[in-house]
């Protein structure tokens, strides 16, 4: 009885082996596309295969709702918006190399902090002590991280809410369609003020 | 042995469900286009498709026959790879929530019946023990804790599907109508889901079935969230109606102005694809509003005559909830017979000018209800 349970166990723990590595496989495979390819397009396409990949070992991790957030957020929307924006951009195939060199050494020094950072997760998780996860207070689940969210980070979540609004309203301010006499009333100050400026040698920064 | 098999019971269970629904919501799709056709037929005095098999039932296999052995083109300046991910996308998207749908209540013993007509033949031993293992069974595939996030996060990703055929077609028609419909899409989006927050908060659960069971015990005068819910149903409903590229919101495919949207240059069995993608997603949004505001499989007083978890319960409550997402579909062809196109800024000046308000005040009530209620 002990040897067939044992059995049991070892088939889930396996296809849940099975399953991490195709989904981290896929999601590897998609990032590397994501970099290499030229086409603005096919990288976006790649990085919304990244963030389902990464979804799906949310949930093998017992945490649904980040899994679906994940995807309802990043591949369902802000993705989309890039897409969006490239369509509409068509953006030219080709552009000068020379111009980035400088950003090799920059990339290369972000790269290798974060293999650093890789490799401290690493060491932490293997030398965190092993226990038995209680099923019902996984973090993963909605309750509980509602629970957290309007509790122990309460301040944070403000500050991100008050954050986003901020934005959402710059947004709204920025690409709001003035009438014509606005649009003129508003010019006219621009240059006035600009033109003061330059008589007082008074460096301020327009619009 | 015993408990490797009861193990593996679950996944060969989960895999023939995901089998028959696979079929079911394949059948109901092909006879919604069927009915649509008559329907349609009917409110402009015509008589509809009848001539293949009696009263035209087997028009949707002749369709998809047409559709199999019509020649595929492939338009020379595409981007190929693109191009045929993209039907593939539409249609897988719009098949995998039906994993979380909660076709019907649980079964408490679905094959005990069984048992009395093999016992003393050779099987009756294997027979018992699937008895016994498919015991308490639920009619729902997978029971996932966030149902609502998981339809409405797949849905989304279907945008890709439409995007990027209208990309990669090489044509302005096609480009247009993707852009049109991804536009569409992030706008109805935000409207649909403020307008599922109120039932979400009323229920507290994200889970389908918890919404229904949440239904179930709520008191007499809001036994279906729709009456507490009137305003998000509404906003639902025409929020479903601009998701699924439906008329009046059917901008992406406006025949008139684009000649197909983003399918103009899909042929044969890809443009199948998008077809089929269509009407399943017609089929969710119709399973989401049944679930979210009428109570999904749930009949009022069915417990008075069935016990609860019998099989003639689960039947009746299966074939209900059948009934009431027939009636939407129902509803979807009569507003494809009625209602003419919207304009594109219409659309967009609509959804986010009354639309998404109508939704977010309809949130802030049912918050302040709901925040004494629990008091």
């Amino acid at each position: 009885m002990y040897l067939s349970v044992s059995a049991s166990r070892r088939l889930i723990l396996m296809a849940y082996d099975v399953l991490f590595y195709l989904f981290a496989g896929f999601a590897i495979a998609c990032a590397i596309s994501m970099v290499y390819h030229r086409n603005p397009l096919y990288s976006a396409v790649s990085l919304v295969g990244v963030f389902i990949a990464l979804s799906c070992i949310y949930v093998t991790l017992a945490a649904p709702f980040i899994a679906a957030v994940q995807i309802l957020i990043y591949a369902g929307a802000i993705m989309v918006l890039v897409v969006f924006v490239i369509m509409l951009l068509n953006l030219e195939e080709d552009r000068p190399h020379s111009r980035l060199s400088y950003l090799y050494v920059v990339g290369g020094g972000l790269g290798l902090i974060l293999l650093a950072q890789t490799l401290f997760v690493f060491y932490a998780v293997s030398s965190a002590p092993n226990h038995a996860v209680d099923q019902s207070e996984t973090v993963g689940r909605t309750i509980s991280i509602g629970r957290a969210m309007y509790t122990d980070y309460l301040l944070p979540v403000e500050i991100v809410g008050i954050l986003l609004l901020m934005a959402t309203v710059g947004g709204v301010v920025l690409a709001r369609r003035l009438s014509q006499p606005q649009l003129e009333l508003i010019v006219d100050q621009e240059l006035e003020r600009r033109n003061e400026g330059d008589e007082k040698n008074d460096y301020r920064i327009a619009f | 042995m015993e408990s490797v098999l009861k193990t593996a019971f679950p996944f060969i269970v989960s895999t023939l469900a995901v089998l028959i629904a696979f079929q079911g919501v394949l059948m109901i799709v092909a006879y919604t286009v069927l009915a649509e056709r008559k329907v349609l037929g009917w409110i402009q005095g015509r008589i509809g498709p009848n001539r293949v098999g009696p009263w035209g039932v087997l028009q949707p296999f002749a369709d998809l026959l047409k559709f199999i052995f019509k020649e595929d083109l492939v338009p020379d300046k595409s981007t190929k790879f693109v191009y045929f991910l993209a039907p593939l996308v539409a249609l897988t998207c719009a098949l995998l929530p039906m994993v979380v749908y909660p076709f019907g209540p649980r079964i408490a013993d679905p094959l005990g019946w069984l048992v009395p007509y093999v016992d003393g033949t050779a099987a009756a031993g294997a027979v018992t023990w699937v008895a016994e293992q498919a015991r308490n069974m639920p009619l729902t595939i997978a029971s996932i804790d966030v149902g609502v996030l998981f339809v409405l996060g797949i849905t989304s990703v279907g945008v890709y599907g439409i995007a990027l055929a209208g990309w990669s077609s090489n044509s302005k028609y096609s480009l247009m109508g993707g852009l049109r419909s991804s536009a569409q899409m992030i706008s109805y989006e935000l409207a649909m889901g403020a307008s599922v927050i109120g039932v979400v908060m009323l229920a507290g659960t994200l889970d389908l079935n918890g919404i229904i069971f949440a239904q179930m015990h709520s008191p007499w005068y809001m036994r279906w969230f729709i009456i507490p819910q009137f305003i998000g149903f509404v906003v639902f409903l025409i929020a479903a109606f601009a998701e699924t590229n439906r008329v009046p919101f059917d901008l992406p495919e406006a025949e008139t102005e684009l000649v197909a949207g983003f399918h103009t240059e899909y042929s044969a069995l890809k443009f199948a694809l998008f077809f089929m993608a269509e009407y399943v997603n017609m089929f969710t949004v119709s399973v989401m509003c049944t679930v979210l505001f009428l109570g999904g499989w749930y009949v009022p007083g069915l417990s008075h005559l069935f016990e609860i978890g019998s099989i003639p319960y689960a039947l009746v409550s299966h074939i209900a909830f059948i009934g009431k997402i027939s009636a939407f579909l129902f509803f979807y062809i009569w507003v494809r017979g009625t209602l003419p196109r919207f304009r594109f800024d219409q659309l967009m000046n609509f959804g986010w000018k009354f639309l998404l308000p109508l939704a977010i005040a309809n949130l802030i009530v049912t918050v302040v209800i709901v925040y004494f209620l629990n008091r």
